[in-house]
């Protein structure tokens, strides 16, 4: 299926342009808008290019894990809606939208973007968990990479809510004015590839042809936190490093758009 | 008790700002966004396309089918858990009836029509704001239309009759809820659901005053039509 097309975006790799005239290690422009839902604690919109991500946080009161008794609780969750997508349809998530989820988890979780040990109300007993819901509004390609800047984005507007005597939320009273504990701020960036070529943030038609991917976190300090092979081309070891480079190279990019 | 302001200072006819946009999701067919107080409504339209499962094709006509969703972090209150429940089921049901009078599906055998209604952030009157954005997606998408569709929600707090109902007076207890949704151009009610408590007088006084609003909806609704189409 889509032997063309291949041959096609093979012949424009060689030259490094893509369909829609970028380099081949080049990003769409990146807009990050904060604030967006005001029914969540925290919120935000992302779009690269053509695709559009949402995020939203809601903080919530709940009972730390018994293996971690100080330290707040988190959890990423995707919705790919049929709203944004034909292809996409109603349900529970599938294997792209879990797939999606738990690797913007890792991201977020191993790196210990969130200092979870400050989410404590009282050890053992009362934690903050912090709820990060990603939904996709216009999918242009490329929801991973978006969808972790999202999340990233919403953690950064997200402010505490009230908490009555009985340490419950006051979901009527004005949230405080106090931020989420955030101290590392990782990005994912997709390495595509296709025959010996490499090349970043895809169209949908470009996904079509993935034959390899890999997903690379990178925290400021240039560390990786996380990984995932997609597709089925097998990597050579020389590949791995030069896809690793790639996601150096390029994660300060994405990250000054937050 | 008298109701002598309401909680957010509003004439008791009066709308929260409104704003509209058509086109804003370029993937679909067609698609808007309508935005009223705090209430925002985003929606998608796809097809007519291919509609499976196939034992739900109709030979002799296409089908509408509306999915109506609130986004997690979208309530008053604690995270929706997503996936949807009775309450979505049953507003997507009633959206699909107060849409189809002003569709003609017959020229698309076997097909649907899906309307997709997502709401990021939400202060009541949903599924009015859903039915106002679905009404021009349908437009934006190309559908032959009788009629356009306005919706809102009208209701009574204590003594008077308001339009538009915010959070704080959909849940005031002493009241009711009246969501109407409104063919412009025949005055035609297309959804009507109460909860609360009234008299005849009232509901029609409730009825009168939606569909006043509904006209101020409507203008909103071509405006935005307008501009993307007429140039």
């Amino acid at each position: 299926m889509y032997a063309e097309q291949k041959t096609h975006l093979l012949k424009a790799l060689a030259k490094n342009v893509r369909y829609d005239g970028r380099k081949a290690l080049e990003y769409r422009p990146i807009t990050v808008e904060y604030g967006v839902s005001g029914s969540a604690e925290g919120s935000a919109r992302v779009k690269v290019g053509g695709t559009e991500v949402l995020a939203g946080v809601k903080m919530e009161i709940g009972k730390p894990y018994p293996d971690t008794p100080d330290q707040g609780n988190m959890m990423v969750n995707a919705e790919l809606i049929p709203l944004s997508n034909p292809a996409f349809e109603s349900g529970p998530p599938g294997q792209q939208a879990t797939e999606l989820a738990r690797v913007v988890d890792r991201a977020i979780r191993e790196s210990k973007a969130i200092d979870v040990k400050k989410l404590v109300i009282l050890p053992g007993e009362k934690v903050w968990g912090v709820n990060i819901d990603i939904v996709t509004i216009n999918d242009e390609g490329n929801l991973l990479d978006v969808s972790c800047l999202a999340a990233m984005a919403a953690l950064k507007n997200t402010r505490l809510p009230k908490l009555n005597e009985d340490n419950a939320i006051d979901y009527d009273a004005e949230p405080t004015k106090e931020k989420l504990p955030l101290s590392r701020e990782p990005v994912e960036i997709t390495i595509i590839k296709v025959g010996d070529k490499f090349f970043v943030d895809p169209l949908s038609d470009e996904e079509k042809l993935i034959e390899g991917r890999l997903t690379v976190a990178i925290t400021e300090k240039g560390t990786i936190c996380a990984m995932q092979k997609g597709g089925t081309a097998p990597f050579s070891a020389e590949e791995i490093d030069k896809m690793v480079e790639i996601a150096q190279t390029l994660a300060p990019t994405l990250r000054k758009a937050l | 008790m008298t109701y002598a302001k309401r909680f957010d200072g509003r004439g008791m006819d009066e709308l929260r700002p409104m704003s509209a946009k058509v086109g804003i999701i370029p993937r679909a067919d067609g698609s808007a966004m309508f935005k009223i107080g705090k209430t925002v409504a985003l929606c998608a339209v796809y097809g007519p396309r291919d509609l499976h499962p196939k034992f739900m094709q109709n030979p002799e006509t296409g089908i509408l089918r509306v999915n109506y969703n609130m986004m997690p972090f979208s309530g008053h209150g604690e995270r929706v858990r997503p996936g949807g429940g009775r309450r979505s089921k049953e507003i997507s049901m009633v959206i699909e009836n107060a849409l189809l009078p002003v569709l003609d599906l017959k020229e698309y055998p076997n097909s649907v029509v899906d309307v997709f209604i997502e709401l990021p952030q939400t202060d009541a009157g949903t599924r009015c704001a859903g039915i106002t954005a679905a009404a021009m997606a349908l437009a934006d998408a190309g559908l032959e239309m009788k009629d356009l569709v306005c919706a809102v929600a009208a209701g009574r707090c204590e003594d008077k009759i308001i339009v538009d109902l915010n959070y704080l007076e959909d849940s005031h207890e002493d009241g009711a809820d009246v969501p109407v949704a409104v063919l412009p151009n025949s005055g035609k009610v297309t959804l009507l659901q109460m909860d609360g408590e009234v008299t005849r007088e009232q509901i029609k006084e409730i009825i009168a005053k939606a569909k006043e609003a509904c006209k101020k909806i409507y203008e909103v609704q071509k405006a935005a039509l307008k501009e993307k189409f007429a140039r």
